[in-house]
């Protein structure tokens, strides 16, 4: 991918909160002493790459390895990069492409099981939900995760990758672009179709269940 | 039935989609962290494992192994690992199958197979040499430190080769040991000559009775049928029978003999 300078791009905001490009600093620094800085990078950016790996390989186990594939790749990579390209790098997208890359690739290789997101909340009850929540509101909480995770799996991929890096991560649709490739207008489409038959669906079940 | 014309319109339908989405980031688990930091070789685990002359200590990280340590003492373990290398090192979660397979391939005698990655890092080019020289010596046999320098064309650099291979990070599985004295004496090792030994009587070789024939002052076994001169501990050399061995004091008496340098062992062809 090009290199572009960095500070373009204000994100659209988001649904909720904007997420920005965290630590600007960051490039620099691993230019400087990738070593020193590597774990800093895994630590900012690992929310995303797993989540979006979780959200393409449905499997919580397989999300995992394949956020570990992905900083692994990161690390070679930036390893054998001159300083400069390094320090110019918009690390979020470029992180975001190989996870996504990754993702599809072991989806080839192995097909989710029947019911794809049957334990797609993906979050392991060890570093889960606060210890001030009741367990009844978590269970709940957990249930309704798990329809969205299955509303959103019924997706055509497409339309899930974009609507997973726009809705569910929140990233501004220049970044979406940037991430899979696709002119921003295509993306947006994308995202607009994805969230009409979300919400068909979503029509239909209240429909079904009433 | 539906409103399909606008999906951003700010409805209720909009909001409780976008919610439900958003609800969806996950978190990774606690595990990615580190297990990524290990693949990468900026943070290392350890198991122990059956040595061939009691338990050894390996740490290991993505790269390969990266330290080994004779006995049982983690705590001194962790201690010189964290001292020379600086980074982390914990104990092995589940032992990584491939690599526990690896190990004891390359510690249980004849038994052939890929010998397992190494992290060499710190380092340098030329102790790298002397360490991979050293893994050309087979398991039993010992050579001296007269001849990891020949190979490496660099015979002056005795001293120099067994200041390599005291700083060999992963001994045992890179037999340092198995490098010896041109007399047949085991000079010096990291962790002690009576280890040393140790461990090459474990491997097979008979360490007493290369002292007693290096005090003698044979350097070199010969066969007068094959009329070629080997190390002692050469399987080439072991093959001769005692009514066709031949001892030198060095290569030029056996090329003074009519010898040649055995083509497996590669004793040096003059003046050794």
């Amino acid at each position: 991918m090009s290199a572009r300078p960095r500070g373009e791009t204000p994100p659209a905001p988001a649904v909720f909160k904007p997420v920005m490009e965290t630590q600007p600093e960051l490039p620099a620094r691993l230019a400087r002493d990738l070593d020193g800085a590597f774990e800093e990078l895994v630590g900012v950016h690992q929310r995303l790459v797993y989540g979006l790996a979780l959200r393409v390989v449905g499997v919580p186990a397989d999300a995992e390895e394949v956020a570990q594939d992905t900083f692994e790749r990161a690390y070679h990579a930036l390893a054998g990069y001159p300083a400069e390209r390094v320090a110019a790098m918009r690390l979020r997208p470029w992180l975001a492409a190989i996870a996504l890359n990754l993702a599809r690739n072991r989806l080839r290789r192995r097909p989710p099981p029947a019911r794809p997101l049957e334990d797609g909340d993906g979050r392991p009850l060890a570093v889960a939900a606060p210890a001030a929540a009741e367990p009844a509101e978590v269970a709940e909480r957990g249930q309704e995760r798990e329809r969205w995770a299955e509303l959103l799996a019924a997706l055509p991929r497409g339309y899930r990758e974009a609507v997973v890096l726009r809705h569910v991560e929140g990233l501004p649709y220049a970044e979406v672009a940037e991430i899979l490739g696709r002119p921003v207008g295509t993306v947006k489409t994308h995202v607009h179709r994805g969230v009409r038959q979300l919400r068909q669906e979503l029509e239909a079940r209240k429909e079904r269940t009433r | 039935m539906m409103n399909t014309t606008d999906t951003h319109d700010p409805d209720g339908g909009w909001r409780e989609l976008a919610e439900g989405l958003h609800g969806l980031r996950a978190e990774p688990p606690a595990t990615l962290a580190p297990a990524v930091l290990e693949r990468v070789g900026l943070s290392d685990a350890y198991l122990s494992v059956d040595g061939p002359a009691g338990p050894l200590l390996v740490a290991y990280n993505g790269r390969g192994i990266s330290a080994t340590a004779p006995g049982a003492d983690e705590a001194r373990f962790l201690e010189r690992f964290q001292a020379r290398f600086g980074r982390p090192l914990r104990p092995a979660g589940r032992p990584p199958e491939r690599l526990v397979a690896q190990v004891e391939r390359l510690l249980t005698p004849g038994r052939a197979g890929r010998p397992p990655d190494y992290d060499l890092r710190g380092t340098s080019e030329f102790e790298r040499a002397v360490l991979a020289k050293a893994q050309e010596i087979p398991r039993g046999q010992v050579r001296p430190y007269a001849w990891v320098a020949g190979e490496l064309g660099q015979p002056a650099a005795v001293r120099a080769v067994g200041a390599a291979l005291g700083r060999n990070p992963v001994p045992v599985l890179i037999p340092c040991h198995r490098v010896v004295g041109s007399d047949g004496r085991l000079t010096g090792y990291a962790w002690g000559v009576p280890y040393k030994r140790t461990l090459l009587a474990a491997e097979g070789a008979d360490p007493d009775e290369l002292e007693r024939l290096g005090r003698r002052g044979t350097r070199f076994f010969g066969s007068d049928t094959t009329r070629i001169y080997c190390y002692p501990t050469c399987h080439n050399a072991r093959r001769t029978t005692d009514a066709h061995l031949m001892t030198f004091t060095g290569a030029a008496d056996a090329a003074a003999a009519g010898y040649r340098p055995c083509r497996v062992c590669r004793p040096p062809a003059l003046a050794g």
